[in-house]
């Protein structure tokens, strides 16, 4: 089962302050533990600063920031395939004690085998 | 937070804090079997304490601290015994515990303890086991499988399993296999038997197709996981980055190789849209981890530089059939075997024309570990059909058609003799 495992950032400093090192070399040894323990498929960083997209009645309409008003960004990923969702859990659980205060959402990717309806 | 919640949390920990514990413990007894023994009694009081307590902030360190507790006194009191023993027979005074046992608990927590898990893994690979064993053995010991999970991957009935892993720590006991890794001229053979039992995990999984048999993909990713864990491990092993491309290269194909009514689908025939992307790309990098380490490409490595040149190729039209028939040759020179000539033979067909590949089957025909194999018959029907002799080819369609145990396939191929027949 693969999981897509992010971490957001809703504080109106979002990526104004970069991530001080010792974290950072913390986080290093994370990703590669889990890469070791061959769970990792894939991980990165992302810009705090998105470019927004909408499409509405046919049009689309393209928003570059800086935004003024607080909203919650996906400022990092980790992709992950783990036998149960507990084992993400878990792991994630790992991550946040290194990272300290923080929120992230895991959402479960589809897969073959959950097309074949089981 | 209930307690079938806090039983899913514990398996989950388990999965991952499993191997570390069962190699950390099995550096301190020297036993595997002993040590899985130390660490399912942690597990089982885990099972008896979380539920109450909830589950610890660090539960592997929980875990790890019953256990080291439990193998301490395990120790002790064996060593009580002996001084009795002793005592009784020599009337001496006892010497001091073993010094070296001291100074391994003392080392447990400071050194890594990745180099445990490599041990382990060399251990219950050790060839002295039926390769059988050893899988069932490493999926246990690495995987931190249940018995009945190994049973129901492997579809033999659970005490069969049971039976496989007690006899096979009963057998490593007894022929003091050392809780080591090989070196020097022993490694490379003993490396050979490790990624055999992957091999043969991922295989398991992989032979099988769609419907109820979905459960038996987990026994790729199973593999997987095996072989990513030992490339981290072991990094300077050519052969290992090998394996984990071959077999992330294959995994990459799952989505296409089985057909909307379940049917199996033939590599050339796949919808290459649904090949994964993500795993073609982490196969490319391990197989381009192996050649940066230089030397002569191993089997793995061959083989999954064969797969690379199909997960290249945009159609299966534009894939490279000489080089294919090249690394088949390289192949076939380390690992001589039939089934590999005859692949060889397919690419030659296809690279120079059904005449080359025809050649070399026919050469094939006599050989008896081919006798009852239906893709012989089946490949020769098609060079034979792609050279105009339709005749000769429909007799070979019907040959592998009786031969096959796949039924999709046989239809195929009775579909194939049918259309020789017409013209």
């Amino acid at each position: 089962m693969r999981f897509l495992m992010m971490t957001t950032d809703d504080s109106s400093s979002a990526g104004q302050n970069p991530p001080d090192e010792g974290m950072m070399a913390e986080m290093g040894r994370f990703i590669e533990e889990m890469s070791k323990a061959g769970v990792l498929l894939a991980t990165g960083g992302l810009d705090p600063r998105p470019t927004r997209i909408e499409s509405s009645g046919g049009k689309v309409t393209v928003t570059d920031g800086p935004y003024t008003e607080a909203k919650e960004v996906v400022v990092g990923f980790a992709l992950i395939e783990v036998r149960t969702k507990e084992e993400a859990i878990e792991l994630s659980k790992r991550f946040w004690q290194i990272v300290g205060d923080g929120k992230g959402v895991i959402h479960q990717v589809f897969g073959p085998e959950d097309l074949s309806g089981q | 937070m209930t307690a079938s919640d806090t039983h899913r949390t514990i398996d989950a920990v388990w999965r991952i804090e499993s191997a570390r514990i069962i190699a950390g413990l099995a550096r301190m007894v020297r036993d595997i079997g002993l040590a899985e023994e130390l660490a399912q009694d942690a597990l089982v009081s885990a099972l008896e304490q979380w539920p109450e307590t909830g589950v610890p902030d660090n539960p592997g360190a929980w875990l790890m601290a019953v256990a080291k507790r439990r193998a301490v006194d395990r120790i002790r009191r064996q060593e009580r015994l002996e001084r009795k023993l002793e005592e009784i027979g020599h009337g001496l005074e006892s010497t001091d515990p073993a010094p070296e046992f001291d100074t391994v608990l003392d080392t447990l927590d400071t050194e890594p303890i990745e180099d445990d898990i490599l041990r382990l893994v060399f251990t219950a690979c050790h060839p002295v086991l039926s390769a059988q064993s050893r899988a069932a053995l490493t999926l246990r010991m690495l995987g931190g499988l249940t018995t009945e999970e190994i049973a129901r991957a492997f579809l033999v009935p659970e005490p069969t399993v049971a039976q496989r892993i007690v006899r096979a720590k009963r057998t490593l006991a007894e022929a003091g296999v050392p809780f080591e890794v090989p070196e020097g001229a022993e490694r490379a053979g003993r490396l050979a038997s490790v990624l055999e039992v992957i091999y043969l995990i991922f295989n398991e999984g992989y032979a099988a197709t769609g419907g109820a048999e979905w459960i038996r993909l987990d026994l790729c990713q199973e593999a997987l996981r095996l072989g990513r864990i030992l490339a981290g491990l072991a990094p300077q092993e050519a052969e290992v980055h090998g394996l984990v491309a071959l077999m992330e290269i294959q995994a990459s194909r799952s989505r296409a190789r089985v057909g909307p009514s379940g049917e199996p689908v033939q590599l050339l025939d796949q919808d290459r849209a649904r090949w994964d992307r993500l795993l073609i790309r982490r196969g490319f990098e391990a197989l381009l981890r192996a050649e940066k380490l230089g030397g002569p490409p191993g089997p793995y490595v061959l083989q999954a530089a064969i797969a690379a040149c199909h997960a290249q190729a945009a159609t299966a039209g534009e894939t490279d059939w000489a080089r294919i028939s090249a690394l088949y040759e390289l192949l076939v020179r380390l690992t001589p075997s039939p089934v590999v000539e005859l692949n060889r033979a397919v690419a030659l067909g296809m690279a120079y024309g059904p005449e080359r590949g025809l050649e070399l089957v026919d050469a094939l025909v006599t050989e008896p570990a081919l006798k009852d194999y239906h893709l012989l018959p089946s490949v020769r029907g098609d060079l034979l059909a792609r050279l105009g002799r339709l005749e000769e080819a429909r007799a070979e369609f019907e040959r592998a058609a009786a031969l096959t145990r796949n039924a999709p396939e046989r239809a195929a191929l009775l579909s194939r003799a049918a259309a020789c027949a017409a013209g």
